[in-house]
């Protein structure tokens, strides 16, 4: 897709794509044929660039035609570079700009508070996200109103677009924060999905949100993109598409 | 004809009390504010549906994005908070998460203007309308008294969609009129005449009145639109009046961006004649509300003589 659209996050693409598989493939409570159906678990993409994945993973959850996704970025495709709910079903809330997810996922969350329904909410941010000061005051909140209904999964790949997270602007001890902002706090290998399955289906009696910080590569996958910064935003040539597929490729059949 | 009542009235009083009794009829009815339980006047109806009152504290850029939530969740979230907090803070909340996504938010700038006169350009919110006019789906309302504020917050709740109204602190006499019809997107002729037409709103609008009166005594006849919704415009009552003469636009905001700016739009792609834009010209030094609208002709004298200028008298 992202070298069809000579366009993309390719980097967070493949950071993200297990913890999306684990959640539309197992968590999520979703019906593709009813995504306005108020009992409907949500999730919301805040790393809303990262829609290579976001959007592959709808269309095998069934949201919309595979081929499709052919379409990526192209002139007028309903698959914009950021998600928009206004165009695509199983989209919640239009996203791309950081440090927007947490606090939509925080209302619908108290909606449900308020109605006593038994849906959940999840949210997939990026780590770097984390510095926009909206994610801390949303956590605050669901701290505070004991949102055991509301889940939040870290990309934690550790680089943000210029450079690591730890240089630029430190987020450790990450679950740590979590935890003083009144959350349950877990980490997990993100690539693990065994064990990315346990933690995101909450034990029963969960007073409070929960934060699974997914310890990520940026890249996964692909030998020359994995844990490089510079393919936060690129676009592979075809010997490198071909490559990155094989290895994806193969990675799978060993799977 | 209008006639202005005699005593003057805060508008946050119509704005609660509506609230209240829309809440009881519509269990969906919530309100989000920031720590502005009082000055959003919502005591009351903290009192009778504590659930329904979420308080996010001293937090803009979540408060909007909780209401955004709220409305996927199936409810319709009246946030409110002082004006300049509400739309400065969490501009980017309002673009993103409620209008772009066209969330059902109605987002209730209170204290708007001046109000907060004395307390300087930090607490002023005389920026809002042109930051919040160009997004188009959203539905921007500058209510001129009690009556019309209740109106717009009705409608609001009856009406899908992004929605920012104006609800002001400031004392303004109620207008009184036959068959008076709120209607969104509609400017409501007050007064008619042929020379010269007043374009005021919020609270402007009693003043543009009695400056039309003072005018008929010097035998100039003005018309005077009620323009309550900023977005979307009536053009249609925008290019009547250029037909018929000089326009003069008057609002608590500064000159650039708002109920001038959108006029001036109209005019002059559409229908060019002379105008007079009044309005405040940026940040203002610390006084009283009703001194800087004085400093700044934002008086029934400082409109008339607008009128004058823009006729040649």
């Amino acid at each position: 897709m992202v070298h069809d659209a000579q366009l993309g996050h390719p980097g967070g693409d493949l950071s993200a794509a297990d913890i999306l598989a684990s959640l539309y493939f197992d968590i999520l409570r979703h019906d593709p044929s009813q995504p306005k159906s108020p009992q409907r678990d949500r999730f919301i993409m805040s790393k809303g660039h990262a829609t290579g994945s976001l959007y592959a993973t709808l269309a095998g959850a069934g949201f919309f035609p595979e081929a499709e996704l052919d379409t990526y970025m192209q002139p007028g495709s309903r698959l914009n570079g950021h998600p928009n709910c206004q165009y695509l079903p199983g989209v919640e809330t239009n996203t791309g700009p950081l440090g927007h997810g947490l606090p939509v996922a925080v209302g619908i969350a108290v909606a449900g508070q308020i109605d006593g329904a038994d849906f959940r909410v999840f949210v997939l941010t990026g780590d770097g996200e984390l510095q926009e000061g909206s994610v801390w005051e949303a956590a605050m909140f669901a701290g505070h109103r004991r949102l055991a209904n509301l889940t939040v999964i870290v990309d934690r790949n550790r680089l943000q677009q210029g450079a690591g997270t730890e240089e630029t602007n430190a987020l450790d001890p990450l679950a740590d924060k979590w935890r003083a902002f009144g959350w349950d706090a877990i980490e997990v290998d993100g690539h693990d999905i065994g064990a990315l399955l346990d933690v995101l289906e909450r034990r029963d009696g969960a007073a409070r949100p929960l934060c699974v910080v997914a310890n990520t590569v940026k890249g996964k996958g692909v030998s020359f993109m994995a844990g490089d910064v510079s393919w936060h935003h690129g676009v592979p040539t075809t010997e490198q598409l071909e490559q990155a597929l094989r290895e994806l490729d193969a990675a799978e059949a060993v799977r | 004809m209008t006639r202005l009542s005699e005593t003057y009235v805060d508008c946050r009083q119509a704005y609660s009390s509506t609230l209240e009794e829309l809440a009881a009829a519509d269990p969906r009815v919530v309100a989000v504010v920031n720590d502005s339980v009082g000055s959003s006047r919502l005591t009351g109806f903290r009192k009778r549906f504590p659930d329904r009152l979420i308080n996010v504290g001293i937090a803009e850029q979540n408060m909007v994005g909780v209401g955004a939530g709220l409305a996927n969740g199936g409810k319709v979230a009246f946030v409110s908070g002082a004006a300049c907090f509400l739309t400065g803070r969490a501009l980017e909340q309002v673009k993103a998460d409620v209008v772009y996504s066209k969330a059902n938010v109605k987002l209730c700038g209170m204290s708007s203007g001046v109000a907060y006169g004395e307390l300087g350009p930090t607490h002023h919110s005389i920026e809002d309308i042109a930051w919040l006019r160009p997004m188009k789906g959203l539905t921007v309302i500058v209510p001129a008294d009690p009556w019309e504020t209740e109106q717009a917050i009705r409608v609001a709740a009856a009406t899908e969609g992004p929605m920012f109204i104006r609800v002001s602190r400031m004392p303004v006499p109620e207008l009184i009129r036959d068959g008076r019809r709120f209607e969104i997107g509609k400017a409501e002729c007050l007064r008619d005449g042929g020379d010269v037409t007043i374009i005021a709103n919020g609270t402007m609008v009693h003043r543009a009145l009695i400056a039309a009166e003072a005018l008929a005594r010097e035998g100039i006849d003005s018309r005077v639109l009620n323009m309550a919704t900023v977005a979307p415009l009536d053009e249609t009552a925008i290019v009547a009046a250029a037909a018929a003469g000089p326009i003069v636009t008057v609002e608590e905001h500064v000159v650039r961006g708002g109920l001038g700016g959108a006029v001036a739009e109209v005019v002059a792609t559409r229908h060019p004649v002379a105008m007079r834009i009044l309005g405040f010209p940026g940040f203002l030094p610390t006084g009283s509300a009703e001194w800087l609208m004085e400093q700044h002709g934002l008086t029934a004298d400082g409109i008339a003589a607008a009128v004058r200028d823009v006729l040649g008298r």
